[in-house]
């Protein structure tokens, strides 16, 4: 404790305040709790299916895959269709999320489906996420019993359904969803940004795909009917 | 324990570093692909530039309420389950973070990147007290293997090549067949990953760095490409962040407006690829996650910087521009410059941090050409700062004796303009005849200078005689 009102003390004696300034307290208090938005960039600024074209042109741009698919019912083929398309075993695990849950996977009679976090042993993971940002290709995760974080980054391909809906322009559009469902200044124990596949720049500059994280991200909208 | 200071050999450690083959090699390498990639990120975003003034505007209101903000983020740790812990010194960081990992009887611990714990000296702390710490991000990774330290803020191994990466992997790695290829990065990359992974799993404690701090909700903030920090923190039975006081925004928005910023300026990416907001420790009914969660708050001389002459430098936050921009980093590398902080942002900081009689040489290198302000993402005034740091040094009279006297020299000279101009000009008329159209390889008694670079020889006339031709003609 000893440290701490050290630093308080010399924080306030550089700034020449006593701390008891009730008019500097209104200031911070005022900002925590309007939280006013920034500058926020016309690029993700567009009308719904104006919007999904721009989210899918910045998925793009960071270097991973997507698919715009009718509903629902068209998940499994297409996480099928992705598995061969890389070559790999019709087996993909998730965790307990709901909307994951009433995705008819028995449609495809040969993908194995297995529930839970993730040990390290998985080859292909499929998430849903809260949402995403358009501006920058951003899929918006929430961590807890739904989408475990070990699936986000531990299986060497990430398979990402997101509602169309639940595309917004911008961060701040998905701060204000986040008080809605957890309150005001509520988080889950993480929240993930994930824009792209995990790569790496440190061997010479040259920016290479697959560093501990996923090779490669793989995402999939669905359309809002 | 802190990070030893070398700054005071800047020089030496600078001519060494013109010697350096491979360091060389490594330079001429990096500096068109930051330069190219930022321009291209900026070019992209219209409204770039108004961010840029909004962020410098927020980190200052920031500061000037530093102390209420700490205390509301502190507030909103605790309420979702943290802990956290102030040290004023970087000893004290090193001894809070030691007792955490004893405690849990940790053996090993993996790092997520950190300049904190750099400046703190952590990993040789740990490792005296018989724990293992173990780098992630790929190029700290690199370089805990050949027993450096960064030379870079976001490229911390910017300075060795492939080769000598893939030396360091067959020494290191001796478990794997030694007839194996690694010629091209990325099967250095995957084997990298391959010994990494197994690290992550058996690791008991992770420690990452913050990029910023809400005081809103309580969060930490880590941006990386690798997801290295990720893994460092969900898997470890304990989170424990190393931050300093300056890193605190007030809200999530806030954090929003500097992450617009932060990897566009450093790597020219929209967004790093792993942005992660940490809030406490794992919830019920949470499947992964850390079980404690803990933030480690470094003063270190900061608290001393606000309201004074360097107050600007601590809107820092860590993109690297300026020294990816900068011609003197580019020609001797972070590691010439003897502390944790390389480029122009180091010789501000470093004098700060560690005194000018030991970083007092490093505001001097610099050429003064101004692109480091014009690439600052927080426009943070970097050559008025250095020219500070130069006047407090030459008030204190801590530079060598031969730059004292040289300045008096010219001074003494500066204030006789009829001499002043007679002896330039015979002096540009004499070089002019050496030297016609090109540029000198070698001076003599300035072998000094043109040993790395060539000096031009002088074109037409000196700058005063055509001023006043100039101002004639009017």
């Amino acid at each position: 404790m000893k440290s701490r009102e050290a630093i308080f003390a010399n924080i306030r004696k550089s700034l020449r305040t006593g701390g008891e300034d009730g008019k500097r307290r209104e200031t911070v208090a005022a900002r925590i709790e309007k939280h006013p938005r920034g500058i926020i960039p016309a690029r993700g600024q567009k009308a719904d299916r104006e919007r999904l074209e721009v989210f899918r042109q910045t998925v793009e741009d960071a270097k991973a895959s997507i698919v715009i698919l009718g509903n629902k019912d068209d998940v499994p083929a297409a996480v099928a269709a992705y598995l061969r398309s890389k070559n790999l075993p019709q087996s993909v695990r998730h965790g307990e999320d709901e909307r994951l849950s009433l995705i008819p996977w028995a449609k495809e009679r040969t993908l194995e489906v297995t529930k839970g976090a993730s040990d390290g042993a998985q080859l292909a993971s499929v998430s849903y996420s809260f949402a995403a940002v358009a501006e920058s290709g951003t899929l918006v995760m929430l961590s807890g019993a739904d989408n475990p974080t070990t699936l986000n980054f531990l299986p060497d391909h990430h398979l990402v359904v997101v509602d169309e809906k639940d595309i917004a322009g911008d961060y701040e559009s998905v701060w204000d969803r986040i008080r809605e469902r957890l309150g005001a200044n509520k988080m889950p124990r993480v929240v993930n940004w994930i824009t792209g596949p995990s790569r790496s720049g440190d061997i010479e500059q040259t920016h290479l795909l697959g560093a501990h994280g996923p090779r490669s991200l793989h995402v999939l909208v669905v359309r809002s009917s | 324990m802190t990070q030893t200071v070398n700054s005071p050999h800047f020089k030496e450690n600078a001519r060494k570093a013109l010697d350096d083959v491979f360091l060389q090699q490594a330079l001429a390498r990096s500096e068109k692909g930051f330069i190219e990639r930022r321009k291209a990120a900026v070019e992209k975003l219209p409204e770039y530039d108004a961010l840029r003034d909004s962020a410098r505007d927020l980190k200052d209101h920031i500061l000037a309420h530093l102390d209420l903000y700490l205390e509301v983020y502190e507030k909103n740790v605790i309420a979702s389950g943290g802990h956290v812990h102030w040290a004023t010194t970087a000893e004290e960081a090193n001894e809070i973070i030691l007792g955490i990992c004893q405690r849990l009887n940790a053996k090993t611990v993996a790092k997520g990147k950190s300049m904190i714990s750099e400046e703190t000296g952590l990993n040789a702390y740990l490792k005296k007290h018989g724990i293992r710490p173990i780098e992630t991000d790929l190029g700290e990774y690199i370089i805990q293997l050949r027993g450096e330290t960064p030379s870079h803020l976001i490229a911390p191994a910017l300075h060795v090549t492939k080769e000598q990466i893939e030396a360091d992997f067959r020494r290191a790695h001796t478990g794997l067949p030694p007839e194996r290829n690694l010629d091209e990065p990325t099967s250095l990359l995957a084997e990298a990953r391959a010994m990494l992974r197994e690290k992550f799993l058996a690791a008991d404690v992770g420690i990452t760095g913050a990029n910023f701090l809400i005081a809103e909700t309580g969060s930490s903030v880590i941006v990386t490409n690798e997801g290295n920090g990720d893994l460092t923190q969900t898997l470890a039975k304990a989170h424990i962040v190393i931050s300093s006081i300056e890193k605190v925004v007030p809200t999530r928005e806030d954090a929003a407006t500097f992450l617009r910023l932060l990897a566009r300026t450093a790597s020219g990416l929209d967004l790093s690829v792993y942005t992660t907001f940490s809030t406490g420790a794992r919830r019920a009914g949470d499947p992964d996650g850390p079980l404690e969660y803990h933030v480690v708050l470094l003063d270190n001389g900061r608290s001393n910087m606000l309201g004074g002459k360097f107050q600007d430098m601590l809107r820092c936050i860590r993109c690297g521009a300026c020294m990816n921009h900068c011609p003197v980093f580019h020609a001797v590398g972070g590691h010439a410059y003897g502390w944790v902080y390389p480029g122009p942002m180091g010789a501000v900081l470093t004098p700060s941090l560690v005194g000018v009689e030991k970083g007092g040489q490093l505001p001097n290198a610099s050429t003064f050409c101004g692109r480091c302000e014009e690439v600052c993402p927080v426009r943070i005034p970097l050559p008025k700062l250095m020219r500070n740091w130069r006047e407090r040094e030459f008030e204190l009279h801590l530079q060598p004796a031969a730059a004292r006297y040289g300045l008096g020299l010219w001074a003494a000279f500066a204030r006789r303009p009829a001499i002043y101009r007679a002896t330039t000009s015979l002096a540009m008329k004499f070089l002019r005849l050496f030297g016609g159209k090109g540029r000198f390889r070698a001076l003599p008694l300035a072998g000094g200078w043109t040993r790395h670079r060539d000096f031009p020889a002088p074109q037409g006339e000196t700058f005063q005689s055509l001023w006043r031709k100039r101002s004639q003609k009017r």
